[in-house]
């Protein structure tokens, strides 16, 4: 595939490309996504909630110019979400219409195609993300296991359907559960960590809408300092993106700097208990931050 | 052997890897070898990037692939005590299958590990075989269950419109008799802590024995050991055979007998994620005599939160055989109130009948202690 070769011929100059795609991957991530696109291989994605795992797989898509097919997993996922369904409203309707003439109600108008059969139709077109795997029961990882392997589905009253290329496939895992090993290893693997707060400050820059550079590097600093403490939920980079957006809001609309800061920490931290527990060192942390 | 002795060279690493107990599949290499390949290399990076995403190490042993991987390529054999020494965690999770053991390792160690071993091997077994058994087989069924987002075909409940529509296209448009559906129920996660301190010394073995039932027969069920710091063992204890099941805890597990730190290991418990959302929902059951040393703010906190998530919070004490047993330290005290059942825990009879009861309705813990007084 000449054209993946072009887009990726190395992983400096991926995650060049993915820099216009306002995604800042640093270079572990780089290469195992050019391993995943040149050895055709699906990439698995691991990292704490917010660490940008999903993001990851709309900026490829973004970036081979294809559309990006989400299928969201949870528990009691089962084929007919994943792979295919007949429309037994229509098939019926279909039947009735034609009385005694012949119908084929296994045209494919009576098809409605879910994700997977989605990208096999179109592989040199679609993106296949498989959010959030670990939210799936282990009969799905199975199934899952078996189209990642061959790339097809069967229909038994249509025969199988092939993919005429391979496509490019996505998974992501909170790691809320461990997946199955026949799974990791077929896959090309990256757990994504937190980033330090220098390449944080530059995510930010690049996804918030409107952020002063001082604002983007201070929030990046005091974000690193509240990750360290033991929080039930440690805030991810989403989130340090929502606080630089929250408080430049805020100090637009008059508060002062570190009041900013403080009055928008509902968007950092969302537990109760981990509220109490920063609310006496949070000035001391945004001094430090700010200054 | 015709690899080319560059080639030879990183396979020589997958198989180092592999027989530091990370599960890796030939498949792997062939991916590692063809990944290498496409990057250049142009540099050391290239390598190690690269068997970072084809040989996936997970990320709690990350540390130790990294001097692995030092030790290899660079010769840097200090390295390997190195890693091993920064991975100072309280939280240990043996997360991949284990494929080969270090035999010579456990005989150098010696000392704690190894007796431990001989005590668990020596000591009796209060629960025998057929007890066991009937535990076994009553479990499955026997555990809290919740409703399921799956639906089954049954022959009572509501109509499966999707079924049916399916038999009737099947058969050409006739309307055989209507398809029902019922919602699935399935288990609970059942969540076990085990507090293997000096002071539970004595139950230890029973309780590791009576997890190990557990693990094999229920559908969803996590085991952790509380000591001064906090132990997965769910992956150990999956092995069939129990002797061998039990060896290979003991050489998990690294604080037998130690101290009580109940609060803090709790909390460690809960500040991981992916160990956090082993308890939502689930029915958790403490094995621990609830003797904290120190203070017992950390304890109340990490019960409150515990119960939060939980679907059941039980507390099993062997303090509680004793007919004068009251909660009446100020740990107990503190987390009696969110306790669903404080229990006795003296025997793997008591238990395991409690585990078996665990489905039927009981009322609150605090209310059935304020009457006894």
């Amino acid at each position: 595939m000449n054209h993946l070769d072009d887009i990726a011929p190395s992983p400096e100059a991926l995650a060049a490309r993915l820099r216009n795609e306002r995604y800042l991957a640093d270079d572990g991530l780089a290469t195992a996504i050019f391993l995943a696109i040149r050895l055709g291989k699906p990439l698995l994605l691991e990292g704490a909630p917010g660490v940008g795992k999903t993001e990851a797989a709309k900026a490829v898509a973004r970036l081979l110019g294809c559309e990006l097919v989400r299928l969201q997993c949870y528990e009691g996922i089962d084929a007919a979400h994943a792979l295919y369904e007949w429309n037994y409203q229509r098939q019926l309707l279909a039947i009735r219409q034609a009385g005694e003439r012949e119908v084929d109600i296994y045209d494919d108008r009576f098809l409605i195609a879910r994700p997977l059969l989605q990208v096999l139709q179109a592989p040199a077109e679609r993106v296949l993300l498989v959010d959030e795997i670990d939210r799936s029961d282990h009969e799905f990882e199975a199934l899952l296991l078996e189209f990642l392997s061959d790339f097809q589905i069967t229909i038994p009253e249509r025969g199988t359907v092939t993919a005429k290329a391979q496509p490019i496939v996505v998974l992501t895992s909170n790691r809320t559960r461990e997946l199955a090993e026949a799974l990791r290893r077929r896959c090309v693997y990256h757990w994504i960590g937190y980033p330090d707060a220098e390449r944080e400050a530059a995510i930010i820059m690049a996804r918030a809408g409107d952020v002063a550079e001082a604002t983007a590097a201070a929030v990046a600093r005091a974000v690193q300092d509240i990750r360290v403490r033991p929080l039930a939920k440690p805030p991810g980079i989403s989130e340090a993106i929502e606080w630089a957006n929250a408080a430049t809001v805020l100090e637009k609309g008059g508060s002062p700097w570190p009041e900013a800061f403080r009055r928008a920490i509902g968007v950092l931290v969302k537990d109760e208990e981990d509220l109490t527990y920063l609310a006496p060192e949070l000035p001391r942390i945004l001094e430090k931050a700010l200054g | 052997m015709t690899l080319p002795p560059a080639a030879a060279n990183l396979a020589g690493f997958a198989r180092l890897v592999r027989t530091a107990g990370f599960a890796i599949a030939s498949e792997q290499i062939v991916t590692f070898l063809r990944g290498v390949e496409l990057l250049g290399p142009r540099s050391m990076d290239d390598i190690h990037d690269a068997a970072l995403a084809t040989l996936a190490p997970s990320p709690d042993r990350r540390a130790e692939f990294d001097a692995l991987f030092r030790a290899w390529f660079w010769g840097d054999v200090t390295a390997v005590a190195a890693g091993d020494d920064d991975d100072e965690t309280k939280v240990k999770d043996d997360g991949g299958a284990r494929e080969e053991v270090f035999a010579p390792v456990e005989q150098i160690v010696g000392g704690e590990m190894a007796s431990a071993t001989e005590k668990l091997a020596a000591r009796h077994f209060a629960m025998d075989r057929e007890d066991r058994d009937a535990f076994a087989l009553r479990l499955p069924a026997a555990l809290p269950t919740r409703r399921s987002f799956r639906n089954a075909k049954a022959s009572r409940g509501r109509p499966d419109l999707r079924r049916s529509l399916r038999a009737i296209v099947a058969s050409d448009g006739d309307v055989p008799s209507p398809v029902m559906r019922r919602r699935l129920e399935v288990q609970r996660p059942l969540l076990l802590l085990i507090d293997i301190s000096g002071s539970m010394k004595l139950h230890t073995a029973d309780h590791l024995k009576l997890a190990h039932e557990i693990v094999r027969h229920a559908d969803r069920a996590e085991v952790f050991t509380l000591g001064t710091r906090l132990t997965r063992i769910t992956v150990p204890l999956r092995i069939a055979d129990p002797e061998l099941a039990m060896e290979r805890v003991s050489e998990t597990v690294e604080d037998w007998d130690g101290g009580t730190r109940i609060g803090p290991t709790l909390l460690a418990l809960l500040s991981v994620p992916r160990f956090a959302a082993f308890a939502r929902g689930a029915s958790v059951v403490v094995l621990s005599d609830g003797l904290e040393r120190g203070d017992h703010r950390e304890m109340e906190l990490a019960f409150r939160r515990l119960g939060a998530r939980a679907h059941r919070l039980s507390l099993a004490t062997p303090l509680a055989a004793d007919s004068r047993f009251w909660p009446r330290t100020a740990a107990l005290k503190a987390v009696l109130p969110y306790l669903d059942d404080l229990i006795d825990g003296s025997s793997t009879d008591a238990i395991s009948r409690f585990i078996l009861s665990l489905a039927k309705p009981a009322r609150r813990a605090s209310d059935i202690w304020r009457e006894a007084s």
